[in-house]
């Protein structure tokens, strides 16, 4: 019933229906045409449904074997277990663009269906756009990646996946993220209607902006997954290596993170208009062009996916149509946008303009350093690498006094603001973040990491000063406190969580940098002094597992002679891929991890000596724990009153829009 | 940036371009990539490649043990020699050497082979090479890998073509293949024993 005849098909479809929503609506919108009009938001279900249809059958032929597929052969086998058979779909460049498109039709549904208190040409436009970037990704699936290519004669078995994707967090990694980076189509699409419209209020800002945050919290989450990922999974004792691709998914972050603020000037105080609208075209283009060029094989990367540049001269001329479609009728139709008036510098608004500022900029840094290597390359026939001194060097400067306003910002009041007021409610907090940063000054070596820790703990008390300075905790009695808590919007809960996140992850990263490690090669019975603790391998063994055989080494982990754990990391050789990979042995309190990994085995049979890595790694789990936190602030601040019921309505002025009865 | 975007336009022409602006650098870099994705095509791009600063160098100084069955070699040595020379680096826990070894037992013929042999212990990497032949004239064990470093090799194998004087003329950090001997290396053999 589901072939990929079927799939196909229903692609194929898609890309009509997606076709029919670019252009549809846009001429019920120029001609006012509300039975055009209305067209829009079931188109966008119809494509939907029909991507729906295309993804299961991709899923069935996977989980049936079907090895008369091109894609199952090439990325799965009879052997492989049923949960990484379904979400091998998208582990491989075909399979991961239709998850893409499929995530896009979901944006186009989810406006269709939430958007019901849009002005009805608003809607109708957002849902062409989407259905403009839709048709043109649908069409490079079926020219250039069509997952459901068949081969014939079949094969009887598949070749299998690469054993490191064989990993549960990898296998939800990538629909997290391309939520996180198609979700910010729908701001995108939203900021190229109002150029259309030629209008952006702060209606306009409202209704942006929960889509935006809502793709926010998933980039998050999955920027965060990726990074834990390659912490368990690849063994270097890593988080970040600054690749392209790690770099791909940071660029948008930080836009969108700027977004995510802007819109809120816009929503407020109907300034940072054409601001908001460049940043929402730019986050997304980012994000195109990120997933995308990773893929055409120009940026050097060790995430290796098939890289074929003629699938990357398709997707070059796609994002020029796409982002210099958006840019040029930003240049046209920006000039003509009403400015807002202007405002003081010390004022709620002018704390989220140097959190644009500095946002902004850690982006063009990262921006540089990713792009420079290429462009090395083309125009002066020079290959260099950037790395870790580059960024480090760059993004701490630029991200420390970003944290020191974003402790200032959310207790400004909007319009004009006193700075010395906040600075008197904020005399605790500025005592004990100078006693932390003395602290970390004598416990951290380094100046920058010891600056961060002072810097992560000032984010966290001011945004905990925020709520209890709101709720005036200790000022009245704790019934009353209560009271006002309940009072609350919740957005100002979401804003002191989310904030308080950013703190926990950098507090984490700060103190990451004082991690240790020790890279030794040693016989069974020896023993290690690591950070505290003595690590003693106790045996090697051999097991043999389902398509692999291991190397289970035995470390036992204690401290003044008190067992703390008993390790044991692995090696696994692949016989059907010619691969080993290493199984990491973390554990944690939460404080601390304490990571060992298995290398090599060297000297003779008789006596064996091993190759052992062992790492000492402070606060490394708020590194992730932060991110989630913020995530969670976000979905809080998207439970708002304001957005869950408030039905924004457009000045009076707005009569010349017309809206749908 | 409120200042120069919301305030009122002092300047209509001013504003415009400055609006352009984003248009115009997502240009420039489109135009990049553009001309990134034809060099690739056509192979005269490679983001992957590794460029090798030892070209047109001396090379570094260093002196090798003897690997059996060949005699060790030095830099010296190289600097004598009055023909050109292939320094070739392999191992024999390296799979590409071996599938590498038939193509060097071939041009053996051409052009004098020294071998290195890198990070390999001397009775392994003799094993290998009474297994699959010796294409080499002197053979020195770089156990450590401290001469590897100092040529600069990111892997094994790797070929430098060294000239007489001991200048390394020509790498390549990939397996000699049929197809490179015949458009890279035998021209240039050609070449520089005709001048």
């Amino acid at each position: 019933m589901l072939s990929p005849e079927l799939g196909h098909y229903a692609l194929a479809l898609a890309c009509v229906l997606a076709f029919a929503q670019a252009v549809v609506p846009l001429i019920g919108a120029s001609t006012r045409d509300i039975r055009l009009l209305t067209l829009a938001p079931a188109l966008a279900l119809g494509q939907l449904l029909a991507l729906l249809v295309s993804f299961l059958c991709l899923i069935n032929a996977a989980v049936t074997d079907d090895f008369s597929v091109q894609n199952i052969v090439a990325n799965s086998a009879v052997s492989k277990p049923l949960l990484y058979k379904i979400t091998g779909v998208w582990g491989n460049h075909e399979g991961s663009v239709l998850l893409w498109i499929l995530i896009l039709g979901i944006c186009g549904a989810a406006v269709a269906a939430f958007g019901r208190n849009l002005p009805g040409i608003l809607r109708a436009r957002v849902i062409a756009v989407l259905g403009i970037i839709a048709a043109g990704f649908e069409l490079f699936c079926l020219t250039t990646s069509n997952p459901f290519a068949r081969v014939w004669p079949a094969p009887m078995d598949g070749q299998g996946m690469n054993p490191l994707l064989q990993d549960p967090g990898l296998a939800f990694h990538p629909p997290i993220l391309y939520t996180g980076y198609v979700g910010f189509a729908v701001p995108f699409a939203f900021a190229i209607a109002a150029l259309i419209e030629g209008r952006v209020d702060a209606a306009w800002g409202r209704w942006v902006r929960p889509w935006a945050v809502a793709a926010w919290c998933f980039l998050t989450c999955g920027i965060a997954l990726g990074s834990w990922w390659s912490y368990y999974v690849l063994g270097w004792g890593g988080y970040w290596f600054w690749d392209p691709v790690e770099n791909a998914s940071l660029i948008p972050w930080l836009t969108g993170t700027a977004l995510i603020h802007s819109a809120t000037v816009v929503e407020k105080r109907e300034s940072l208009k054409i601001w908001t609208v460049l940043l929402a075209i730019a986050t997304f283009s980012f994000s195109l062009s990120g997933t995308f060029l990773v893929r055409s094989g120009i940026l050097n990367s060790v995430h290796a996916f098939a890289n074929d540049p003629a699938r990357g001269i398709f997707i070059l001329a796609l994002l020029a149509l796409v982002i210099g479609g958006s840019l040029a009728l930003f240049a046209c139709r920006a000039p003509a946008l009403t400015s807002g008036g202007f405002f003081a510098p010390v004022s709620r608004e002018g704390a989220l303009v140097l959190n644009n500022i500095f946002l902004c900029s850690i982006c063009a840094v990262v921006v540089t350093g990713t792009m420079y290597p290429p462009f090395m390359s083309l125009l002066f026939d020079r290959t260099i690498s950037v790395g870790k001194p580059f960024f480090d060097a760059t993004t701490i400067p630029l991200a420390l006094p970003l944290f020191m306003f974003m402790g200032i910002g959310p207790m400004l009041p909007w319009k004009r603001a006193q700075l010395w007021p906040v600075i008197q409610r904020l005399w605790i907090t500025l005592i004990l973040t100078g006693l932390a940063f003395a602290i970390s000054l004598w416990g951290v070596a380094g100046v920058f990491p010891a600056l961060s820790c002072g810097a992560a703990v000032w984010v966290i008390l001011t945004s905990i000063t925020d709520v209890t300075e709101r709720i005036r905790l200790f000022r009245m009695p704790l019934s009353g406190s209560l009271q006002r808590a309940r009072g609350l919007p919740r957005s100002v809960f979401g804003t002191a969580l989310a904030h308080a996140g950013v703190g926990i992850s950098v507090l984490g990263l700060a103190v990451m940098s004082q991690a240790q490690h020790k890279i030794t090669e040693i016989t069974p019975g020896t023993t290690q002094h690591l950070a505290g603790y003595d690590w003693t391998l106790e045996k090697v063994e051999q097991a043999p597992g389902p398509n692999y055989t291991a190397m289970t080494a035995t470390v036992k982990v204690s401290r003044n002679g008190h067992l703390v754990a008993m390790m044991h990391p692995s090696r696994r050789s692949f016989n059907a891929q010619h691969q080993t990979t290493t199984e990491v042995s973390i554990h944690t309190n939460l404080l601390a991890d304490l990571y060992c990994v298995l290398g090599d085995q060297h000297g003779t049979d008789a006596n064996p000596t091993y190759v052992l890595r062992l790492h000492y790694n402070p606060l490394a789990p708020w590194m992730w724990l932060g991110a989630l936190i913020m995530a969670v602030g976000g979905i809080l601040s998207l439970s708002d009153r304001r957005i869950r019921v408030g039905a924004p309505r457009r000045a009076q002025s707005a009569a010349r829009t017309v809206t749908s009865p | 940036m409120n200042d120069t975007h919301d305030a009122p336009p002092s300047s209509p022409l001013r504003r415009r371009l400055l609006m352009g602006v984003p248009l115009a650098g997502a240009a420039i870099v489109g135009v990049g990539f553009a001309r990134m994705l034809s060099g690739m095509q056509k192979g005269s791009f490679d983001p992957h490649k590794i460029n090798t600063p030892v070209i047109n160098r001396p090379v570094p100084d260093f002196t090798l043990a003897a690997q059996p069955p060949g005699t060790g070699f030095s830099a010296q040595d190289l600097r004598t020699m009055t023909k050109p020379v292939l320094v070739n680096f392999f191992a024999s826990w390296c799979i590409p050497c071996l599938a590498e070894m038939p193509v060097l037992m071939t041009i053996k013929k051409d052009i004098e082979l020294w071998g290195i042999a890198y990070k390999d212990r001397p009775e392994n990497a003799e094993g290998f090479l009474r297994h699959s032949g010796n294409p080499y004239t002197r053979i020195g064990s770089d156990r450590e890998g401290r001469t590897g470093i100092d040529w600069g090799i990111s892997g094994v194998p790797e070929s430098f073509l060294v000239t007489p004087g001991g200048i390394i003329r020509w790498h390549t950090a990939t397996p000699l293949a049929p197809d490179i001997l015949q458009t890279t290396l035998l021209p240039l053999l050609a070449k520089l024993n005709s001048p």
